[in-house]
Formats: structure tokens, sequence, C-alpha cells
């Protein structure tokens, strides 16, 4: 992968830049020596990495608007991070840019049950939002698989979703407001405790764009209270395609699920022998979870699992239990670490629609073996989110090449199918160069317009999002 | 536009495909009045040439097992919903129709729910248009055809113009076609009344309601009127058992705030909700009508600061339609509460006078201004509608 050449001129002026920063930053909030700023050469796609210039961790948004306003001023590209879990490389800096974290940035500035919404630094985690308001019994509802680590900040960037979307929506579902600092140092507020927008919806136009509009330094968030209970069935299937049927025909008779998961052969196989959940052996593996009270649950899942008795299921597993829920969530909650313990993995994160899964899977099959590598797909079947781990040795010579090849046929398969790149992840480095796939140069244009209505000299987060071709026209002018 | 006459019709530009739509945006020599049915004439008056996306109709794909919709922009709601209601599903935020309250005839199409980013009662619960909006295709001021986000559920591919277009009202784009995540449509509803609150005891009780685990999807509140007491309504919906047990759960949350009544009867469910959505109540009578968006909790001091007013609350507070004298500065009354109005009934004379929207902060009108050249570089889409 290319990254664009570092500014010479940048780097040669290190020193003026880095004491600028200092002059407006407390102690130890500037991180310039090179044995520091390694911990910033990447973030969760670990395959790139390259030590920024500098990384500084403002304590607050005038602090940011403050770095943010020299940097303009001085030509430095700035790379916004939050905890730095982007498996897209979001966060990766460039030799000539400064790392802006929020990470000292976390925390609760309001919390109003009555109006349901909490306001928060962007620094602070996922799950410490709601954390914060689990004592009244309300929750903030999108869940990433990285909750437990990453930040507002970087779920705002990248729109992240969770297990969970299908009944309550992604982070622009749930976002109400935000701080936001400009490239140039202006601070803006947009959108607040009340819905909906009075201009523009720059709220939803922000959220999602991968820290390449502004910083956003606070968020006001909708919080709901939590369901009385949540209990999950787990049905095995000897075929992808009367899985996937299944699926649709839970979704057509009204029930609502709040998670419809999905696991494959290779993927139930890698689990089982990592984390002994007692999955069957079988071709396709769901498991869905559904809200309410014990009695509403018992309806719904009395529906759920009279439509998957139609389905000749070879296994039907109800929780009776908490320790049961647990149980039949283990070995999904632990794939990704399965996988892990076999090889080096890639994961992806195209988005189909639900009707083409049989297809796609079986597509994925054929590429598997036309590559030589091994694929297990887990998969938010409700929303077509697809999450194919293709496994490779990172250690092998050409490995890893091969793998992002495949990796680059399976999102086309994707997009050919009518789905997208990417439904959660983002697009940060990785795909950066299959959104030509997608969209046409005008609708990638238009999208570049954008960008240069918020950072004109295409300083904030460089090199991510567009093709390096189809922005380099653009990236020329803050040379 | 509202009563399209046989001269107005004829001389309108009525594209019937996205190609003809492309060539009728390029082609234009001035300023391009856009509009779908023509059933809510909302913002400031734009001078020049009509078009609407009327001619460009129909339902491109529909996946009930996929809960996805796709139709084309001048797609009758009607034909939409009806559709949709075939399969047992619907378009959540139960979008308003305007023609009660704006006095207008004609037909809302799917493109001005989205142009104007409508939504209804539901939207505290599935959130407003702009959340179950997939993707958009449109055509921007110079005439190009654009796509953005697409018909799958889950998609952060690039940015999201998806949530831009909605609520632009015609002046980045004009839309061509749209999709939707849509949801399955509830077994059965009931309706939950108090009567005789205070506002502020009303916006306590919705709230109490909303931030109870039990799922409301309407809470709003009608003052008293010739004699009738004023009404607090809470709206449930799902399967029988669970409308039933939430119904009994809810009435134990409302205990203090006194007698309450359940309509059980979905079709009479239906009605009350449809006038909410609707603001039937403020329809007759003079004056210019407000939408006023704020947190809920702000809606008594909102309610206070508006002299002789009739209105009604929606999302359990948080808007608020008021029906105000023509001359009533609603601005200057409302200085300190955050949140924005707009002016959604009003004279024509008044409306060519602008200030339809709430006036935004300078770094937002630049961002703005600054997206509205880049879409729209000749500036004749819906020019001015939005200042």
């Amino acid at each position: 992968m290319d990254m664009p050449v570092p500014n010479q001129r940048v780097l040669a002026r290190k020193d003026h830049i880095v004491n600028r920063l200092w002059a407006v930053l407390s102690d130890g909030a500037v991180i310039s020596e090179i044995a520091e700023t390694r911990a910033y050469e990447c973030d969760a796609l670990t395959a790139y990495k390259c030590p920024p210039l500098a990384a500084v961790l403002p304590a607050s948004t005038a602090e940011v608007s403050a770095v943010l306003k020299i940097c303009h001023e001085e030509g430095v590209p700035v790379v916004p991070r939050g905890a730095g879990t982007s498996l897209a490389g979001g966060a990766l800096p460039t030799a000539d840019s400064v790392i802006l974290g929020v990470a000292r940035m976390t925390e609760v500035l309001e919390v109003d049950y009555a109006n349901r919404f909490i306001r928060v630094q962007t620094g602070r985690t996922n799950l410490s939002v709601s954390a914060a308001v689990e004592e009244e019994d309300f929750f903030y509802a999108p869940d990433p698989s990285s909750q437990l680590a990453c930040a507002i900040a970087g779920n705002v960037a990248m729109n992240s979703g969770g297990a969970h979307c299908l009944k309550y929506g992604v982070t622009t579902n749930n976002l109400l407001g935000v701080t936001m600092v400009l490239m140039d140092g202006s601070v803006v507020e947009i959108g607040g405790a009340h819905l909906d927008a009075d201009g523009y919806d720059l709220l939803g136009l922000v959220c999602g764009s991968e820290g390449q509009l502004g910083v956003v330094t606070e968020a006001t968030l909708r919080i709901l209270r939590k369901p009385e209970g949540a209990r999950p069935v787990l049905m095995g299937f000897d075929n992808n395609e009367v899985a996937g049927q299944c699926v649709s025909d839970i979704i057509r008779a009204g029930v609502l699920p709040v998670a419809i998961e999905f696991m494959d052969r290779p993927c139930i196989r890698a689990t089982e022998a990592f984390a002994k959940a007692g999955y069957p052996d079988c071709e396709a593996l769901l498991i869905v979870e559904v809200e309410g009270s014990a009695a509403e649950i018992d309806e719904q899942l009395g529906k759920i699992l009279e439509i998957a008795r139609q389905h000749n299921p070879v296994e039907l597993r109800e929780s009776g239990s908490d320790e049961e829920s647990a149980r039949i969530w283990l070995g999904r909650k632990s794939a990704f670490g399965a996988m892990g313990q076999i090889n080096d993995y890639m994961c992806l994160d195209g988005t189909i629609p639900v009707s083409s899964l049989p297809m796609v899977l079986r597509r994925i099959g054929e590429l598997s073996r036309e590559f030589g590598l091994d694929v297990g797909n887990v998969f938010h079947a409700g929303d077509g989110n697809m999450h194919p781990l293709i496994l490779f040795d990172a250690n092998k010579p050409g490995d890893l090449e091969l793998c992002e090849a495949m990796g680059a046929e399976i999102l086309k398969l994707c997009v050919e199918a009518g789905g997208c790149l990417t439904g959660e992840h983002g697009v940060g480095v990785e795909k950066r160069d299959l959104m030509v796939h997608q969209f046409a140069p005008e609708d990638l244009e238009i999208q570049m317009a954008v960008k240069d209505v918020f950072d004109p000299k295409w300083l904030l987060n460089p090199a991510k999002v567009f093709p390096l071709a189809a922005s380099e026209p653009r990236r020329g002018d803050a040379a | 536009m509202g009563t399209v006459d046989d001269r107005v019709w004829r001389e309108m530009l009525r594209p019937e495909s996205e190609a003809e739509l492309a060539e009728a945006v390029r082609s234009a020599e001035g300023p391009l009045a856009v509009c779908g049915g023509g059933t809510r004439p909302m913002g400031r008056l734009v001078a020049g040439q009509a078009l609407t996306v009327w001619g460009m109709s129909g339902i491109t794909l529909y996946e009930p097992g996929a809960l996805t919709l796709v139709a084309k922009a001048g797609t009758p709601v009607e034909t939409v919903d009806e559709a949709l209601r075939a399969e047992g599903q619907r378009l959540a935020f139960e979008p308003m129709d305007h023609r009660v309250l704006l006095g207008t005839d004609g037909v809302p199409t799917l493109g001005g729910v989205v142009a104007a980013n409508v939504s209804g009662p539901r939207r505290i619960q599935a959130g407003a248009c702009r959340d179950s909006l997939l993707g958009v295709r449109f055509v921007d001021g110079n005439g190009t055809v654009l796509k953005n986000g697409g018909r799958v559920m889950k998609n952060v591919t690039g940015y999201d113009l998806v949530k831009l277009m909605a609520g632009s009202f015609g002046t980045l784009g004009v839309l061509s076609e749209v999709s939707f995540k849509v949801l399955p449509a509830p077994e059965t509803a009931a309706c939950l009344r108090l009567e005789g609150l205070e506002v502020a005891r009303a916006v306590d009780a919705m709230s109490l309601a909303l931030g109870s685990p039990f799922e409301v999807t309407g809470a709003a509140y009608l003052p008293a009127e010739g004699g009738k007491e004023a009404t607090t309504l809470i709206r449930i919906e799902g399967f029988d058992a669970s409308v039933a047990y939430r119904t009994d759960r809810l009435r134990e949350v409302l205990e203090s705030f006194g007698e309450l009544s359940v309509v059980t009867d979905p079709e009479e469910v239906a009605l009350i909700w449809r006038d909410v959505r609707d603001v039937t109540r403020l329809s007759a009578g003079d004056g210019v009508v407000w939408r006023i968006s704020v947190k809920p909790t702000d809606a008594p001091a909102v309610i206070a600061a508006l002299p002789d007013a009739d209105f009604q609350l929606d999302w359990g507070g948080g808007l608020i339609w008021a029906r105000l004298d023509t001359q009533f500065d609603l601005r200057a009354a409302l200085r300190g509460i955050a949140g924005h109005a707009t002016l959604v009934r009003a004279p024509l004379e008044r409306r060519a006078c602008g200030g339809i929207f709430a006036p935004q902060s300078a770094p937002l009108a630049a961002l703005a201004e600054g997206l509205r050249a880049r879409f729209d570089p000749r500036g004749i889409l819906n020019p001015g509608l939005m200042l």
C-alpha cells in the first residue's frame, strides 16, 4: 500500500512545530521523541506502521483548537485518534503528521435522564458511557465489539455499529450533537439535546467522515432504558441457504430480534476447539436474541422457534437461564480470538443484501479454494453485515499480499451483490483504493468537494477514504 | 404551489426519467423551483421555473425479507404505504401528511418526504426519515447524476451524503431515487390517556413513560379546548399479549398522574395518532404555525413564552407546534432556549421575506453556504429557500 511522500518542509521544521505545540499544551501532552512516538505508529490494522512527527494529548476543546490552529498555520497534517482500535487504519499516521489523541478527554459533562441524553468528552470509551448511566438502568445502544477499549471519538468518526443495531441503529442514529473543532481551529456546535437539524444535516455528514472534516471533542448521545431482559436461541442448519431463508422468514413474520448472528462451519469448528461452547458441528449456525419481559420473550421466541422448525434444523437450543445465554454467546464472542489462535487473519466488513447471502457465501468458498487461503464467516445476518475472516501467515513472504488480494475480491463481490465495501469498520487506508469499485468518479468527486468545504487545505487525516490518485490534485495544494 | 392549475401544470418541467431530469437541470438557464407533489410549500418563496419529480414514479425494488424498499422520487407515499401494508410492513418514521395543516391538495411523494426530512410521532422511538433512509440518487446543480449510500442497512463507505440530502429541500440536488429500511407493522396498538394535566406535569408523565423499558412509540399532549380537558397520550405497539402487559406496567409507572384510560381499538388508536401526526388541531383558524424542536423539559418554558397560542406537544414535549399571530416575534421570545423553530405555515407575503428556518451560527452558515456552492455552483436549485 502506498502512502504520500512526507512533506520535507514540515519534517525540516519539526523542532519549531513541536515548540509551538509545547507552548499551548500542559506538561507531558506533547510527545516528540522517536522512542515514544512509536506508540502511535499504527492502530489495530497492524500490518501498516509509520511513527508520526509528534503526538499531542490535549485536555480540552480549547487545547484541541490551539493545536489545530498551529498545525493549520504550519501546514502540518493532523491525524485524529480515539483509542486506536480501528481495523481499517483510520488512525494510521504519516511521517509528517501530528497525531491528535483525545485520550485525556474522558469526562462525563452532563447526564439527563428526563430528556434521555448524556454529554461526554469523546475520549471516553464506549462501554464507560453505558457504565455512567447504569445506576438508573439506562444504556448507550451502539455496541462495537471493541467497546471496552474504543472511544466515542472513533465511534463518531467511523459511525460504528455493533451486534444490536438491527433494533437500535448505529452511531449516527444515536448521536444528537457534537462540539467539533475545524482544521483552522474554529469551534462549531452542531445539534444538541433537541432532535433534528435546523439547517442541513451536518451532524449526519460529520458522523462517519473518518476524522476528515473536523475533530469531535464532545458528543451528546441518546441513552435508552434497558429492556427488562434478553434471551438468545441457537439454531444449527445443514445448509447456508436454509439458514439464510430462516433469517428472512423470521424478519417477515414481524418479529424484530435485537440480534441475528451467523457463523459458518470453519468458524464453528475453530470456535469449538478454542472456547468449547458446545456448538453443533454443522454448516451454519444462527444465534437470535430477543428482548422484553419473560412473557414477551417467550412469545417472540415461540414464533421464532416455530419458523426455525419448518427449516429442519439439526439443533435448536433455547436458553433457560443466564448461564445458558452466556454459553450460547460464548462461542460467538470468542470467534475472532479463536480464529487468531489458528493463524493471523484479516477481518473484512462488507455488507450485502440479506437475500444474496447464499450466493455470496458460495463465491467466498470458491475464492478460498482459488487463493488457497481458509476463510471463516461471522456475520450480522439481520442487517447483512459480513465479517469474513481470511487466515494467512504473516511470516510467510507474499501471504499478506495474497490475503489482501483475496479480500479485495470478496469486497468487490459484496458491491456486485448490491452491497458495499464496509458496513461498520470504515474505509481508512485499508479499502481506500477499492472505492472506485463502489463509486463512479463523480460520486467520489462530490464527497471530496465536501472535504474542500470543511478542510480546504486537506490537512485532516490524510490519505484515508479516497484513492490516492483521486485525491492527489487536492493534496498537492497542501504541500 | 398548492392547487396546481392547468396553466401552471402545462408550464412545469416534468421529467419522466433520471436522464430527462439531468438534462432539464443541465439546460436550465435560470432558477428552478423544485418540488414533488406540491403538498408541502415550505421555506422562502422561490421564483423560478417549476420542476416536479412527479413524473418519475414507481417502486423499483422491494424485498420484505431484507426490510428494504427502493422507489423513484415521484412515487406517491400512498403507493408505498399500500405495497408495505400488503406485506405487513411500514415506514417506521410515520411521515406527516401536510395537506390538512397547510390546506394543500395534490399527492405527497416519497421524494418530498425525504427533501423535507418529514417524520411523525414515532420519531422518538424509530428515528427520523433520515434514519430510515439508506440511499439516494440525485442530480446536482450541474445536471450530474450522483449516488450515495445504497440499499443495505449498514454502510459506512465514504461520506454520508444520504443524511445531508434528507432535509435539504432540493437546494443541493434534485432527488431521483431513494431507498429505505422498512420495519414490520405491529399486530396491535394501544393508547393510554391522562386527563387534565398542566403542561409541566404532562411532560413529567411523558418523560417517565419514555424512560421506562416499555417501548413507548408516541407521547403527545393536547391542551384543554372548548370544555374538553387537556389530554396526555401515550402509545404502545406490538404483539397483543405484549401490548396488554406493557399497558398494565405503564399504568403503574403513571399511577401518580391521576385516572388513566386506555383505548384498545386499533382503528381508534390510529385515528388519534393520525391527528397528532398531521397536527389537525391547528389546521383551522388564522395565524401562522411554527414547529419548534427543544429538549422535552424545556417545553413548559416555551409554552409560557407564547401568548394566547393554541399548540400541541409531540415527541414527549420535544416537538411543539404552535399557532400564533403573524406579527409575533417568536425567535425573540425563545431566546436563551436551545433548539430551533421553523415557520411551517405562513401567508405568501410572509414567506417571501425569508427567516423561515432558524438562523445559524456564522461558522455553520459558512459551511452550509460552502456546500451549496459545491453542489449547485450556478445557484439554480431552489435558491434562497432555506435562508
